[in-house]
This record gives C-alpha cells, structure tokens and sequence, in this order.
C-alpha cells in the first residue's frame, strides 16, 4: 500500500488532515505528506476507520490544500535509525540533522515509541550518582536510573543547573562517563547556544547527542522529539552499554503542543485545556528510565519544566510529580536573595534518595544528617515568618539559634558556585558544622553514635548526652 | 467463523468492531492479528465497542476480531498467592519469561500454573450433601496459607469420589451429583468475573481494628477489619510509603496490593523487598500471604482501569476461605483517569472536570465489595480496603477525592507541609478522621491497656490546644504565654515528634506493636504529670528542657519490643529529675 499517493483529503485543520477512502491506515502508522510546492512532511496516523485516516501533521500545514497534496501511507508505525554515529551530532524535531551533517543511515531501526519495561526485569536503581551540589547530593540524591525533573519557573537558572548537573554528575570510585541527550523542546536559540557551547567547552559534545526544535520551529515535532531522544538514549544504554543522562527542556512546551492537537481533534478537555489522557502521555516519556536487570547501561533523566505562574499545582508539575521519583523545586524567593542554585531543599524530594545513601554509598550519618538538616531549616523558616509579626525579640534562645541556622543554611550550604564541585564529604560535613550552630540536644534525627563520631561539639557538652 | 467480526474504526485504546454475532456487553474478544485482549464495553446497533488492555499501534480496520463469548475473569486455584500479576492476571515473571524486558503484546500466559501438583486433603466426606461455597479439601499454599477448596458458586449436591491425593489445578478431585441427578466435576480451579461482586450470606458490623504497627493510625485513626479507608495526598506526601507499610506489617492474613498507574521503579522496589520481608509472628516470608498487582503508569489505560477490579476479586476468592484481607490499591485516581480517558475516547457527555457522571457509582460499588462478613460456608471473613487518591495539586475538592470520602469510613489526611517538613507519616492530625473509634473502643481497652481511649482522648485534646495556643503565639509571641502553655506546647511537641513521627526506614520504628504503644502513650502522660507538678513549685519549661526523662522520651521508639518493659522502668525512675529542679521564679 506504500505506493498509492491518497489525493482524498476532505479537511485540514492547523495540524489535522482528514483523508477519505482509506481502507486500512493502521493506528499510530507513520505518512508522508507532500505539499503543492513539493515539500515533504511526516505525519501520523491519530485515528483510523474503515473509509477515513485522521492524520496528525508533524509540520506546519502552511500551504496545504485539498486538490493537490497528497499522503502517502509509510506501512510502519514511527521508528528512528540508531547509531553510535549520533554521538556528536544536534538534530532538529523529527530526526534530521541540524548540524549541516550526513543523513544517519542504520540497518538498526527502533519505534520510537519504545517498550513497556516489565516491572520484573528493571533493577532497583541504587547507584549514588554525585553531582555536587549540595543541595543535591546531600538533601535530594540522585540514583543511576532515577527520573528526576527541575520544577522552575520561567527566568529561573533551571538551565545553568541541568548544565553543572551534566558536567560534574559521576559515580564515586569509577571513572566512567555520562553520555547526554539533550532534547531541547521549544526552547529559544539562546538556550540551545548556551548548551550547545556548555557541551562544547567541557569536551562533553562528543559524548552528546543533542535533538533540537526551537520555539520558531512547528509546535507539533514537539511531541516526537523527546520519543527520538528517549529512543536514542536507550539504544546507547541497552544496547551500547552506556550510561546516559537525558535532559528534556522545556516539558511545559510539549504539554502545549499536546494541548494543541487535542483541542484541534475537540476532545474533551480535562483540567485546564489538557487532554485527560496527559498523565497517561507523560508517563510513556518519563517511564523510559532506568535500568534493565542484565543490561549494563542505564538512563537518568532530568526533564525540565517551567511552572506556569510559578504554581506547582498546575497541571504540567502536578502530573509530573505523580509520575516522576521526586522534584527539584527552584525557588524565586531565594534567586531574589542572588543565591544560586535557588533550590527550595523543603518542597524538593528524590524519592530514591534511601536506595542510594547510607554505609557503602555514601556515609553512614547521610540519612540523619539530611533528616535534620530538614527540619531544623523547616522550623527556622517557620520561625522566620513568625518574627516578621512579633519580631525577633518574642523568641526563645533556642528559637533564636533555629532563625540563624536557617539564614546560614541558605547562604553557606543552599549557595555554592556554578564550578563549584562539592564532594559528597564535604558536602555532609558542611552540613554537621551547621547544625553545631544548634543545641546538641535538638538532634534527634541522628543516631547518637554518629553525633559523637562526626559531631562538632565541644566534648563537654557532648558528654551531657 | 460466525464468530468473528471485523475491526472498522481504532482511536487510542478504543476500537470498534463491525459483524461480531450477538456481542454481549463485557464479552471479551480478542483482537487483530495480534490477538490483544479487549473487552466489549458499548453496544451500538452492529458496532461492538471494544476497550483493548494492550497498545493497539499498527491495528489496521478490516482486521479479525474474535468474540471468546467469557467475561474478564480472574483464575482462582492454588498458586496465586506470591504471584505478582497484571491488571488482568497475567504474571509478570512469565511475561518476561516469553516476552524479553519489554512487555510484548497479544502475550497468553495462565495466571496460576496448571503443571503443578498440589497435595489435596479432603475435610468433606464422600456422599455428604454440600451447597456452593462449602470446603471440600485443603491445600498448604504457601508456608503461611492454607488454601481452601470450595464447592463453586451456582453448584449443589452430593460428593463423589473425592480423594486425598496429588492434583495439578485442572486435575478432577471429586463429582458432585445434583438433586436431579445431574453430575458435575470439580477441579480446584474456578473462574470468576471480575465485576461481580461474589455472593454471601450477611454483612456484619466491624468490630476489630486492622492492627498495622503505625503509631498515628492504631492510636488515633484506625481502620476496622472490613473498613475502608482512603488516604488523599499530593504527590511527595507519603502516600505509597504508607500503602507498603500496611501492606508490610498489617495483621491481615492476605494482602493484595494493586499499583494502579504506578511507578515502574516503585513497582521494582516492591517486587525486590517484598520477598525478602518475614512476617514478625511466624518469621516466614511476607510473599507468602501476598498477591500483588502490578500495572505500571505507562501500561495500557483499559489494563489499569481493570487492575482494581482484579484485585478485589482475588480478594473475596481468600475471604471467602475465611480469612481477613487487607487490599490496598494505590492509586484509585489512576483508575479514575482511565474511566475519564475511556469515556472520553467513547465521546460521552463528561461530568465533573471531565470525569464520566457513573464515577461515584463505581467508585461506591467498589469499595461496597469490602467488609466483614459471613461466607456461604458460614464463616466470617473480612476484606479491609484502602485506597490512595491523588487529588490534583492536594486539593480534595476535586471528584475523585469527594466520591471516595463519601464512601469511606477513615479518613487519613496526607499534609504536604508536614512532608516538606519531614513529619512523616504526614498524616494530619487534625483534618483526619476515623468514624470506627466507638465500635473499635472496646477491643482497645480489652486487648491493649485498659486506659488506651482515655490516654489517646487526652493526647488529641492536648494536640487540639496546642493548635490553638498556637494562633496565640502568633499574635504574642512565645514569651508572653504563662508556664503551663508553654508546658502545653512542650507535651505537643513530644507528641508529634517521639510518638507520631514514625520512620519507615528505622528497623525497629518501622513497627510498634499496641503492647508498645500503651507504654509510649503512658509515658508521655506520665511525664505531662509530672512536669505539670513542676510547674505548679514554679518551675520553668526552659529548665526542663535537658533531663533524663526528656531524653529517654526521644529515644523511646527506638527500642526493641523485646528490652521496652525494661527501658519503661527506667525511664519512670528518671522522672524523679523533674522534682530535683528549682524553682527558676523568683
């Protein structure tokens, strides 16, 4: 059926073609669509019917008409031509290169919908991977395998810290190397330079593979691109081996472009305009880390998004959250304050943290340490706001030493520099002279033995213990 | 083949078929080429519409479609506990057995084996009458389970043949010979359909708490066995730890777990931890005594949609063994959304926020399927449902939210401030609720300390007063308060850190026994006494800040069950510190 050019289209939307006559279009099969002036685009099939194929346009349909362009049925649902040729190269939304390169050919070609891990095969991630950054490492840890996005809002630095994360993320006692797709989703040319030029400076573009569509490009390879990056990064991880760190930025604009197709096919929205079917959709792009039981690679991913009007209620973050093993939060309060990375460490979580901690992975005081640090800085930002009524002279000693951990802790553990690298040490012994700011008698995270083994207080108040 | 029909239209998980012969409604069939499982779920004129539990990419019209004439069933034999399961029954083991790491579609696999043989012990005697449900033999499941062997719903009559011997599942162990003469062959495997309630003789009032080893629940929200329970909560609030602690510790005889849309690592985190937990009485493995299923997020939608209903059927099957079950599924929300994202591909006139208008009904009848109850044989058995809702942005304003606690009798209220704060288990003492105090206050003061409901109605109220003193403070400041609510305050502060925070992670907090919880809650109140009698000789809260007994207090959830008769003697010896203080007024 690949030879039959339907020339039957009924109605074009914005990104929709309705073409008539077609017997047996197979749900999801891939199209070429070919305008009047000979231009050629990919489509999907998004609906099929005995008689009709409704097909999504991966373009724009600028200049398309009902007499003259036609669509021609490819017999094979989406697949990506993989390579380790990739690494090095910048492609654009749907797969062509961008960089001025050669046309990847491959026997080896992959759906680029991928597979449904079975449960049963994955390994639980437990490999600490250090990116250090306190507030990271320490509070937040990140896992080999672990899906772990930045909630930002727009002119946060979220970019600045997927790039230091990309640089400096290792594993401790191996000198192996993260391998990077990069899935840039509408993003502006500014941020695919800054990038780009991250990648270049720190010898990484080597070890990259970077999938491009900026904000001038068609909104609707938006929804492609972070299968193509996704479908890349498990060819370099199951099959080469590799350990690869995905970062997808900006989320928010493909769940825009998801929005888009649905309101043009008038779908019942959910909340917001969104397709209910948004978590469903999310999930088959977030799904796609981690690590296989057998298979020596892995895939980490760091999607980034911006939440609309900073809400983390918002349905982008919200279902993100529900799918994803925690959150890095930026937090506008504290870029005001010029502290950078502006990680809220309190509405943060990595919720593989306990996997990856502990004797053997890190230290043995990590989960106490990072226990307390919480909640000794949730209560001095508590009392924070409490002083802006009563002021500061209503506290108690102790609560007077709880509002100064929290300043401290915001300028000494929370700030660090962007080439600054904290080794995991340092970062947990930062942490212990903070909290010797505190009565030791407030430590009641730790484990008694680790206050006396790490601690930083004078002996006779530990020997009050 | 009359049978079959033929595909005409596909969208997503939907797909129509045209020619299928008298299609009844949840018929499932079997589609395309492939041979993916769907079930009928509108009938319209000659169109069949279909919801596929597989991913219908490269489904083309015109293809085959082909009618099995059975309900979504699940298998019931020996050899499903332990199992970890699909939304529809399939092991996962064997999935990847013939499938690889990624889950391929169209795959049949049988949910118990049917190779295996099971020794069978007959309880009923050859020529005896027995009615559907009665226990004709027993077989040892696991190390934990007996399993029993009962006559299958709709049949009656007189046993013949039955014999203590080795059977495979499908192997006949007995006949039964109706009244009209009639036989039947019995097997120990039976189908039930999924969406079916299975019957029973009564439901009875619970009276038992479901005892789960969490300080905040058994103390001051528990569950009843047969109760329902929901547990809303944004993301990052603890919901799933809590699912897997009661999963874990819960004193139920069977746990099934459903991961309705759930992550796929947290899925693997089950799957490698569970095996190796002992239960704390027997010492054997928890596996033994647990069903779980496992339908990951970006498993098809129609498949999750049906992971509930699979597993509450599992649940009755054991129930009506006489055992008590405990189902957790997490999370219902997901399931919600599959019926939004079905009712929406079907075009259906939304309800709330695009959720169809029959959710509160399903959402009522499935956990209408939970309680405590007599089975046909005539024994009780209970079935203990929690669901996890994951309301949008936390809000419980929203749909699935409002139809689960319209329904549910426990209320445990997730608090994202108490999360971000590390309060964990972050349920908030304030908003929750548990409507079963009154019918479980006996059992308290009978089985676990003879002034538990004074000692707990005296921990809420001072938790209550702190609330409000706290609005004080906000106005005042700390300072200004009197001694006595600042030795509020204190007693609170006590409360919430050394009793209701409870780590899952600890190897001894993870589970506190009610033994233990009556010492902790005594001594909590003991030293409320005893620094109330301070105060009164003019003493300060600060000064009472560094003592032995406050420290013993601290470290108190820390100590094993089997050292705390020893460690409470102590820490009441310590309490003599609070007389030995000087009046700080002058």
């Amino acid at each position: 059926m690949g030879d039959i050019n339907y020339r039957t289209i009924k109605q074009i939307t914005n990104v929709l073609l309705f073409v008539e006559g077609v017997r047996d279009a197979a749900y999801n099969e891939l199209v070429e669509i070919r305008t009047p002036d000979g231009t050629s685009l990919t489509g999907q099939v998004l609906d099929s019917r005995d008689g009709m194929a409704i097909v999504q346009s991966f373009g724009e349909t600028r200049g398309m008409d009902l007499s003259s362009t036609s669509v021609r049925f490819l017999g094979t649902t989406a697949q990506l031509a993989v390579s380790t040729d990739m690494l090095g190269r910048i492609f654009d939304g749907v797969g062509r290169p961008r960089d001025g390169g050669q046309q990847i050919y491959s026997e080896e070609k992959l759906d680029i919908n991928g597979g449904t891990i079975n449960p049963y095969a994955r390994e639980e991630p437990s490999e600490f991977i250090q990116t250090g950054i306190s507030t990271i490492d320490g509070m937040n840890t990140l896992v080999r395998g672990q899906k772990l996005p930045i909630f930002s809002g727009s002119g946060l630095p979220h970019n600045r810290l997927a790039a230091q994360i990309a640089r400096q993320a290792k594993l401790l006692n191996s000198s192996e190397e993260f391998s990077v797709v990069f899935g840039g989703i509408g993003i502006n040319s500014e941020e695919a330079n800054f990038f780009r030029k991250e990648f270049e400076d720190t010898g990484a573009l080597e070890r990259a593979v970077m999938f491009l569509n900026l904000s001038s490009d068609p909104s609707m390879e938006r929804i492609i691109l972070p299968r193509l990056a996704l479908t890349t990064a498990e060819y370099l991880a199951y099959e080469q081996d590799m350990h690869v760190l995905v970062i997808l930025s900006d989320m928010t604009n493909y769940a825009e472009a998801l929005r888009e197709v649905s309101a043009a096919r008038e779908e019942v929205p959910g909340r917001r305009g969104y397709p209910g079917y948004m978590y469903t959709d999310f999930s088959t792009i977030y799904e796609r880390a981690g690590k296989i039981n057998g298979r020596k690679g892995s895939i980490t991913q760091i999607p980034i998004l911006t939440m609309p009007g900073d809400d983390i209620t918002h349905p982008i973050p919200d279902l993100t959250g529900y799918i994803t093993e925690g959150q890095i939060v930026m937090s506008r309060d504290l870029y005001r304050k010029d502290i950078y990375p502006p990680v809220d460490v309190l509405l943060s979580l990595s919720r593989l943290m306990n996997q990856g901690i502990g004797k053997g992975r890190t230290r043995e005081d990590h989960r106490g340490v990072a226990d307390q640090l919480y909640s000794a800085y949730a209560n001095g930002k508590d009392l924070r706001s409490l002083t802006e009524i009563v002021g500061e002279e209503a506290l108690s000693a102790n609560d007077r030493k709880y509002l100064n951990f929290a300043n401290m802790f915001e300028d000494k553990f929370v700030r660090q520099g962007y080439y600054e690298d904290r080794s995991i040490e340092d970062t947990l012994s930062l942490g212990w002279d903070l909290l010797s700011s505190l009565d030791v008698s407030e430590m009641k995270r730790v484990k008694d033995e680790y206050i006396k083994k790490y601690g930083r207080w004078k002996e006779a108040e530990k020997d009050e213990e | 083949m009359a049978e079959k029909g033929n595909i005409y239209r596909i969208s997503g998980p939907v797909v129509i078929a045209h020619g299928l012969e008298s299609p009844k409604m949840y018929d499932v069939v079997k589609v395309g080429k492939m041979q993916l499982v769907g079930e009928i779920i509108k009938i319209n004129g000659d169109d069949a519409v279909i919801q596929v539990y597989e991913d219908t990419s490269g489904l083309k019209p015109g293809e085959t479609v082909e009618n099995t004439h059975r309900q979504l069933s699940v298998m019931l034999a020996p050899g499903i506990l332990g199992s970890i399961y699909d939304g529809i029954q399939r092991p996962l083991d064997k999935i990847k057995a013939s499938s690889g790491d990624f889950i391929a579609r169209g795959v049949n696999v049988e949910a118990v084996d049917t190779k295996k043989k099971w020794h069978f012990v007959p309880v009923a005697k050859n020529g005896s009458e027995v009615k559907q449900g009665d226990i004709i033999g027993e077989v040892q499941e696991t190390g934990l389970i007996k399993h029993k062997v009962m006559v299958p719903v709709g049949m009656n009559g007189k046993i013949d043949k039955l014999k203590e011997g080795d059977y495979t599942v499908t192997d006949k162990i007995c006949g039964i010979i109706g009244s009209t003469g009639s036989k039947s062959d019995v097997s120990m495997l039976q189908y039930w359909p999924v969406r079916i309630a299975r019957p029973v003789v009564e439901k009875l009032p619970p009276h038992i708490p479901l005892i789960t080893g969490q300080r905040v629940i058994d103390t001051f929200f528990p569950v009843a066995q047969g109760g329902t329970a929901a547990v809303p909560g944004p993301f990052g609030s603890g919901k799933t730890v809590i699912q897997h602690q009661l999963a874990k510790w819960s004193e139920s005889d069977i746990v099934v777990y459903v991961g309705c849309g759930e992550r796929g690592n947290e899925m693997t985190e089950i799957l490698t931890t569970f095996p190796e937990l002992k239960d704390p009485k027997t010492g054997k493995p928890l596996m033994d005594r647990t069903i779980l299923i496992a339908n990951t997020s970006n498993m098809p939608v129609a498949a999750r949609e049906a992971s509930i209903y699979t597993g509450i059927a599992l649940a009755e099957y054991y129930r009506d063994m006489g055992y008590n079950v405990a189902l957790m599924a997490d999370s219902t929300s997901r399931w919600a959304e599959a019926l939004r994202e079905i009712s929406g591909r079907l075009e259906e006139m939304p309800g709330e926020e695009g959720y169809p208008a029959y959710l509160g009904r399903k959402v009522a009848e499935f956990y209408e399927r939970a309680g405590m109850v007599k089975v046909l044989n005539g024994k009780i058995g209970s079935i203990t449902a929690i669901g996890a809702v994951s309301p949008p942005g936390g809000d419980i304003s929203e749909p699935v939210s409002q139809n689960t606690l319209r329904v549910t009798r426990v209320f445990w209220a997730l608090d994202a401030s108490l999360a971000n704060r590390r309060h964990f288990p972050s349920i908030n003492w304030l908003n929750s609720y548990s409507l079963y105090m009154d019918d479980l206050g006996g059992w308290y003061s009978e089985n676990a300390g003879k002034e538990w409901v004074q000692l707990r109605t005296e921990m809420m109220g001072i938790l209550q007063k702190e609330a409000e003193i706290n609005e004080v403070v906000q106005l005042v400041g700390y300072d200004a308060l009197p001694e006595k609510e600042k030795e509020t305050l204190d007693i609170a502060k006590s409360i919430r850190e050394d009793y209701l925070q409870q780590s899952a992670f600890d190897d001894v907090d993870t589970y506190t026994s009610t033994k233990k919880q009556y010492i902790m809650l005594k001594s909590i109140k003991m030293m409320h006494d005893a620094e109330a009698k301070a105060i009164d000789r003019g003493v300060l809260v600060e000064q009472m800040q560094k003592t032995t007994a406050k420290e013993k207090m601290a470290r108190m959830k820390f100590v094993k069950e089997a050292d705390i008769d020893n460690y409470f003697k102590e820490f009441e010896g310590s309490l003599s510190d609070f007389e030995s203080i000087e009046s700080g007024n002058k």
